[in-house]
């Protein structure tokens, strides 16, 4: 029993990023009709944000410090950072700590800002091309702004540590009234689930209870009509474009301390996720954030030593066969709608 | 010529020249130059240009006739690899069973994977064939390690005995063609130069050659106008009552079974398989291979192999103390600048430049490098057509 409920509670921090991820693909589907192989690389952008935003707060310089001494009696050179300086020792440490949940903050404009670079500058000309190149040329995307960050940020993982108040682990047996220490879980990912539901709720809502949002679903539906009613629609896909990348990059944001970011950790979710979209249906939106959960949840039973004695190996490929499996019975995903992109 | 028109002929003989006279077109700065790392004349890269050359003219088989973009065809590399080298662990160090072998294996897997990712089309064929791809890959990489060597991969070992090869105790096998050695080699130098003629290399060069004679009679069948119909409407082409079905898994098996001979061929060049072989920037390598040199060209998927690989080799081998060295006659601030924008462009960042090249191309020129060669021919042409018109419309007044 206790096993099968941490099993789900790990595959819940899994399937958060990948309904996260999803949700940004197919909202840029459902809009655009662009098929964005690029999106695994704004999750990793948004990972590199919390990581400009850890290293941009530890800036320091140098001082001397007569009280402590090194080993040959020196006084010691210590490094202290500016925020130290401007917000006492004890706060500013404290913001270094929280340099990750602060770089929401930081990654929603900058994620916003490359989202409508990215629009704007490349992908709006490739909206009359068919859907072959607008894979390869968003895959050259990727590859570039992952060599970019390469460059700047080397290829190791940057270890990106979560505040302390939340590195512990959470006791959810005693919790749910089962033995303690039989299920223990990281503050964290608790967390990261929360988060990732509030901003899909976030999504949802102001898709449905906004005019902007009414707009562009009337968009998805019909685009040619809302353009004939005098809307200016391509301006409001940009906007969701935007948003689709700042979903991604919050993302990556707070998956940092969960895995240590390096630059090709867009590419690895980014495989995974289009599986994902596939399995939930091409342009549904609930359809993504499910089938994100469910997958994350059955890659995470599958490595389960039990099932893993009785097929070795399933916990490898068990998202890709599930995804084969519904392709091959379910033609349109779980929840996707008729008529989009059937072939 | 050989069933083919004349200018199939000729663009066949063409590729037959140039890549047996690689030795001497890939090394034209003499050895000790300074340009001399720009040679690609080396028995190791050469035998790549043309192993990748059959793996996308088989990619461009799929693809470009029938617009299938398939994301795992390093699968069916792999497969064949695996093949070949347990060929030539068991029966013989021959390389023309395990090739065989190879081809057979990769031929098969494809027809599995082909029949069910084929009922479905478009980015969903992608993903079903990506799917494949992974899973191939992470089995090779855990469960079946007893079969593939897992992380390591499999070597020929010195406790290898082949039933039909006669090694003598402790001897290594080596991929040999009847007794002749891939690796051997004969060099020649003439001035400065150094030309060196490895075995291995004309092998797959040969092997190459019939794959690319294959291509092009596929390309000018009667089966290989099905397929273009089927890229260019499916719809219509059930609707007079054919069934597309055969034919595009026909393709798809034919693709497969050329990635498994280029497989093969790897093997037998460096006897050794690992399962990054299938992962799927193999496969998304092959796809950049097949879009750089031209889609549904005949000779440009292997210009693109050979483009790729060359930066992949050459590009990589750059480095700043290189860069300081070209720009040494700049004043040294220009200098370092220079070296300084350059630098993430080259050693361990040539894919960012492989990445910028191939989003240009699929944005400036859809038709790869041989339209770009093409644009530029009838540019020329223009020009002379113009001089001409111009010629004539200042004849004509004077009468």
């Amino acid at each position: 029993m206790d096993a099968i409920i941490l099993q789900f509670l790990n595959g819940l921090d899994k399937g958060s990023a990948y309904a996260l991820i999803a949700l940004g693909l197919t909202l840029i589907f459902g809009t655009l009709g662009v098929v964005n192989f690029a999106h695994g690389a704004l999750f990793m952008i948004g990972a590199f944000c919390a990581v400009t935003l850890q290293r941009l707060l530890s800036l320091s310089h140098q001082i001397v410090d007569e009280t402590q001494k090194d080993f040959l009696g020196n006084p010691l050179k210590v490094d202290v950072p500016y925020v130290h300086d401007w917000f006492g020792p004890a706060a500013g440490q404290t913001i270094i700590e929280w340099s990750v949940p602060l770089a929401i903050l930081f990654a929603i404009p900058v994620m916003a800002l490359v989202g409508v670079i990215m629009e704007r500058g490349l992908i709006k000309h490739f909206y009359k091309r068919p859907h072959a190149d607008q894979i390869l040329v968003t895959f050259g995307l990727a590859i570039v702004l992952q060599e970019i960050i390469k460059a700047f940020y080397g290829a190791n993982p940057i270890p990106t540590p979560a505040p302390p108040a939340f590195t512990g682990s959470f006791d959810f047996g005693a919790f749910i009234g089962l033995d303690p220490n039989t299920i223990i879980y990281p503050y964290w990912r608790l967390i990261y689930f929360a988060f990732a539901m509030s901003v899909i709720a976030a999504v949802f809502a102001f898709l449905q209870f906004t005019t902007f949002g009414m707009v562009v679903r009337a968009g998805m539906a019909d685009r040619e009509t809302v353009g004939m009613l005098g809307i200016n629609i391509d301006k409001r896909f940009t906007v969701m474009f935007a948003i689709a990348a700042c979903v991604a990059g919050l993302a990556g944001v707070m998956y940092t301390p969960i895995n240590s970011p390096n630059y090709h950790m867009g590419m690895d979710f980014l495989v995974l996720s289009f599986v994902v979209v596939v399995v939930g249906g091409m342009g549904s939106l609930p359809g993504a954030v499910l089938a994100g959960f469910l997958l994350g949840v059955l890659e995470s039973f599958a490595s389960l030593g039990v099932v893993i004695d009785l097929i070795p190996g399933i916990n490898q490929i068990i998202i890709y066969l599930v995804a084969i499996v519904i392709l091959l019975t379910r033609p349109r995903g779980l929840m996707g709608r008729k008529g989009v992109m059937e072939e | 010529m050989f069933g083919l028109n004349a200018k199939d002929t000729s663009l066949l003989l063409i590729v037959a020249v140039l890549t047996l006279l690689a030795p001497f077109i890939l090394n034209p700065f003499p050895e000790g130059s300074d340009l001399a790392q720009f040679n690609a004349g080396y028995p190791d890269l050469m035998q790549r240009f043309v192993i990748f050359g059959i793996f996308a003219i088989g990619f461009n088989i799929l693809f470009g006739l029938t617009g299938y973009l398939s994301f795992g065809h390093a699968a069916f590399l792999g497969v064949g690899s695996y093949a070949a080298i347990w060929m030539m662990k068991l029966l013989s160090l021959n390389i023309i069973p395990a090739i065989i072998m190879s081809v057979i294996f990769a031929g098969l897997f494809a027809l599995a994977v082909g029949f069910i990712s084929l009922r479905r089309s478009g980015i969903y064929f992608s993903i079903l064939t990506l799917a494949f791809a992974q899973m191939s890959y992470a089995l090779a990489y855990s469960v079946l390690t007893p079969i593939t060597g897992g992380e390591t991969g499999l070597q020929i070992k010195p406790t290898d005995r082949p039933l039909l090869s006669n090694l003598a105790d402790g001897e290594i096998g080596r991929a040999n063609l009847f007794g002749l050695d891939m690796r051997a080699s004969y060099e020649m130098e003439v001035g400065g130069w150094l030309f060196t003629f490895n075995s291995g290399y004309y092998i797959a060069a040969v092997v190459m050659l019939l794959a690319f004679y294959m291509s092009i009679r596929i390309f000018r069948s009667p089966f290989g106008m099905m397929l273009r119909a089927v890229k260019s409407n499916q719809q219509r082409m059930n609707f007079t009552g054919l069934n597309s079905k055969p034919y595009t898994l026909a393709a798809f098996v034919i693709s497969g079974m050329y990635a498994g001979l280029a497989g093969g061929l790897m093997v037998a060049m460096d006897t050794q398989v690992g399962p990054e072989r299938m992962f799927w920037t193999a496969s998304g390598e092959v796809v950049l291979m097949a879009i750089l040199g031209g889609v549904g060209t005949l000779i440009g998927p292997v210009l693109g192999a050979g483009l790729i690989k060359y930066m992949e080799n050459i590009l990589s081998k750059i480095n700043d103390a290189i860069l300081h060295q070209w720009f040494a006659f700049l004043p040294d601030g220009l200098e370092n600048a220079l070296v300084y924008l350059i630098h993430p462009f080259i050693g361990k960042g040539w894919h960012l430049t492989l990445g910028i090249v191939f989003m240009l191309v699929v944005i400036f020129l859809p038709g790869g490098l041989v339209e770009g060669g093409q644009r530029i021919a009838r540019i020329f042409r223009r020009k002379k057509r113009t001089d001409s018109a111009a010629d004539a419309a200042a004849k004509t007044p004077a009468e």
